[in-house]
């Protein structure tokens, strides 16, 4: 795996399928998300967009940014949506679509994850992305289950920040036996392009887990944000790996090792986070490295 | 062919005349063997359609939206809790002008537990903009099913059949099923205008403000009031084709009556013996008993009411604070009418406590007597 960037031309898609005109911030993790999600899918996918950013990023009626259909869902229902069109695919006998669910990490790891654990046990036909900017971003950075311990957000406020560690989805998404699930982040585009070409040619339930960063939400310049969340993954906080039928692969082994302590120094949310939550964060991202180096061999 | 059957048989004996391509549903009782039925039919290929089991009634419904934004034919059904818990979604379908059938098994809303008939979980949903139309018989319930398809698919509106558990749902009547080639005649395959079409890609329920968000809600309720007009002239071709007639309302020894007696569901079985035995005993009493509810047929309701001096509305639901439903609705709409009735609006067989001919007797026969209605409901058959 190249550490640098280094996007295989032959595998993006050539059509630009995100317009201009998207209605994210400055430095938005999520827009970018879309657009390396759509140069892996390319032509025949449907969005399901549930309440969140990229319900609001998308376009305003009647403006869409995506030159696909989209349909917007209610807040808990990204996974049955994709669902429930999918099997109206099946029944017209119209083949090779891909049925994508977009949410953000609020509708994925907690009011999503009924629908989403249902989908993926009955292993319907369909992509989940779960873009995590690790909070609810669009109702203005209030906690959510991605969240990291020690984050600052306006429900976890000043000496009372988010105590639990964030929760792990990759496990929980893995207890349903899905034929794949991977991790990817904006800062490695290529290995975003990469997943979702992968994904798309694969039948069953896919999850993929897209680190999207968000500059008001962390407190970072926002012409930071690609350099901060490359950090994540150089620090071992958010390790990019796959599990393909079960089969674990670390895909980004990081071009330098950092302390997670440097990486969450560089971000506001972080700023009055207790010494003992950055020694147990440090403690988490070892532990968990470990962990994933024995799953997937230890190469 | 006549069948003896339950009415959870008629109703998945409808969706598979109705040939529906998605359905969608989760285990509720009474509305479990509808499930149940439908997975047999499906797994054995009498019914050529994909059963997402999904892991709850809110997932069920949304299933369906996503579903039926595709463009094909979409059933569902459930009761009571899960009508509840369907709550958000049935908003979000009717808005999104999905053209989605559900068949609602009427139950109690706990707690305590209770599974036995009563109107108030459908009823709590009527600002949902779902078309609602309240079933008396099983062959009303399968016949339903049919004609609901026709007119949510003309009218773009969801439709929500209702009808009492176990007093329906458990227990066999005589049905006649009609014939395949008739109701493929009767009911085509749908063909929507817009769907998720790759080639003509759209977007479907985003961020519209305030500047085009009125006239569009504006535009949902003048289509649902024509589906008014729209449920005549199918049930004109449901005549025509099968031989039965239906309406927005149906009517029993009105027409002279002084005192008229408000029913919807199986208690309009039981009120039509009791209208009998008044007639027998020199009583001019008649029945109107509601079928459509959403919309509201104002004008039958004014027509046939309004000839009356006397109208007693019996209730098997309740919104706690004011009374009944049906009461109350049909005093609004009958309020603007110079010489309107009086109201008696009656509450009765909440949770499925039964209500026998000999109580809609009394209730008529107090009515008959009384000047006056009280201002609150009588809640008859309480006890003390």
């Amino acid at each position: 795996m190249q550490n640098r960037f280094n996007i295989p031309r032959e595998v993006i898609n050539k059509k630009e399928l995100l317009q201009p005109g998207v209605l994210s911030c400055q430095g938005c993790g999520a827009s970018l998300a879309m657009k390396l999600a759509l140069m892996g899918l390319g032509e025949r996918t449907v969005v399901v967009i549930p309440a969140s950013c990229w319900g609001i990023i998308v376009g305003i009626w009647p403006y869409s940014t995506l030159t696909l259909p989209v349909i917007h869902a209610p807040f808990a229902t990204a996974a049955v949506t994709a669902s429930g069109i999918r099997a109206a695919f099946d029944i017209r006998g119209e083949k090779n679509v891909v049925v994508m669910a977009w949410a953000g990490d609020g509708g994925t790891f907690d009011i999503g994850i009924q629908s989403l654990s249902g989908a993926a046990e009955r292993n319907d036909d369909i992509l989940y992305v779960c873009y995590d900017n690790e909070a609810y971003m669009n109702t203005g950075i209030q906690r959510s289950s991605a969240t990291p311990a020690g984050a600052w957000t306006s429900t976890t406020p000043i000496g009372a920040v988010k105590e639990e560690p964030k929760k792990d989805l990759e496990k929980i998404m893995q207890g349903h036996n899905i034929p794949y699930i991977a991790t990817a982040s904006v800062a490695y585009p290529d290995d975003v392009i990469e997943k979702f070409k992968k994904a798309r040619g694969i039948k069953g339930t896919r999850f993929i887990h897209l680190l999207s960063p968000c500059p008001p939400g962390w407190r970072i310049d926002s012409a930071k944000s690609i350099q901060v969340t490359r950090m994540a993954t150089q620090a071992k906080v958010f390790p990019i790996y796959e599990i393909a039928n079960g089969k674990y692969k670390i895909n980004v082994r990081p071009e330098r090792s950092l302390s997670v302590k440097e990486y969450l120094k560089v971000q506001g949310r972080f700023r009055q986070i207790p010494e003992n939550m950055v020694a147990a964060a440090q403690q988490l991202a070892d532990r968990k490295w470990e962990e994933l180096a024995q799953l997937a061999g230890n190469d | 062919m006549k069948q003896v059957i339950k009415g959870n048989h008629a109703v998945a004996l409808g969706v598979k005349l109705s040939r529906v391509q998605v359905i969608s549903a989760y285990p509720i009782t009474p509305q479990t063997t509808i499930v149940e039925e439908l997975s047999e039919m499906c797994a054995h290929g009498e019914l050529d359609s994909k059963f997402i089991k999904v892991e709850s009634e809110h997932s069920a419904l949304a299933a369906l939206m996503g579903a039926a934004s595709d463009g094909v034919r979409t059933f569902t059904a459930t009761s009571s809790h899960g009508l509840l818990l369907m709550h958000e979604v049935l908003h979000w379908v009717a808005g999104a002008r999905l053209p989605i059938v559900l068949a609602n098994v009427n139950r109690a809303v706990g707690p305590g537990w209770n599974i036995w008939a009563d109107q108030s979980d459908s009823l709590s949903q009527r600002d949902t903009g779902w078309i609602q139309i309240y079933c008396e018989s099983n062959q009303e319930v399968l016949d339903c099913v049919i004609m609901a398809f026709r007119l949510a698919e003309k009218a773009l509106l969801p439709v929500m059949l209702c009808f009492d558990g176990f007093f329906l749902s458990h227990t066999s009547e005589i049905v006649d099923v009609p014939k395949r080639t008739q109701v493929d005649k009767f009911l085509p395959p749908y063909q929507p205008e817009f769907k998720l079409d790759l080639n003509d890609p759209r977007m479907f329920g985003g961020i519209i403000g305030p500047e085009y968000y009125y006239e569009e809600r504006f535009v949902m309720h003048q289509d649902s009031l024509n589906t008014l007009d729209e449920y005549l002239k199918v049930c004109k071709d449901f005549s025509e084709t099968f031989g039965r007639k239906y309406d927005l309302i149906e009517t029993y020894r009105s027409n002279d009556a002084e005192l008229i007696v408000v029913t919807a569901g199986t208690i309009t079985s039981v009120a039509r013996i009791a209208v009998d035995r008044l007639r027998e005993a020199g009583k001019k009493v008649g029945l109107m008993k509601v079928c459509m509810f959403r919309p509201v047929p104002v004008e039958p309701w004014q027509n046939t009411l309004g000839k009356a001096s006397k109208v007693v509305v019996i209730d098997r639901n309740l919104t706690a604070g004011l009374g009944g439903v049906f009461a109350s609705e049909i005093q609004a709409a009958l309020y603007s009418m110079e010489n309107r009735p009086t109201i008696f609006p009656v509450v009765a067989g909440l949770g499925g406590r039964d209500v026998t001919p000999e109580d809609v007797e009394a209730v008529v026969k107090s009515a008959l007597t009384g000047d006056k209605p009280a201002d609150r409901p009588i809640f008859w058959g309480l006890k003390q």
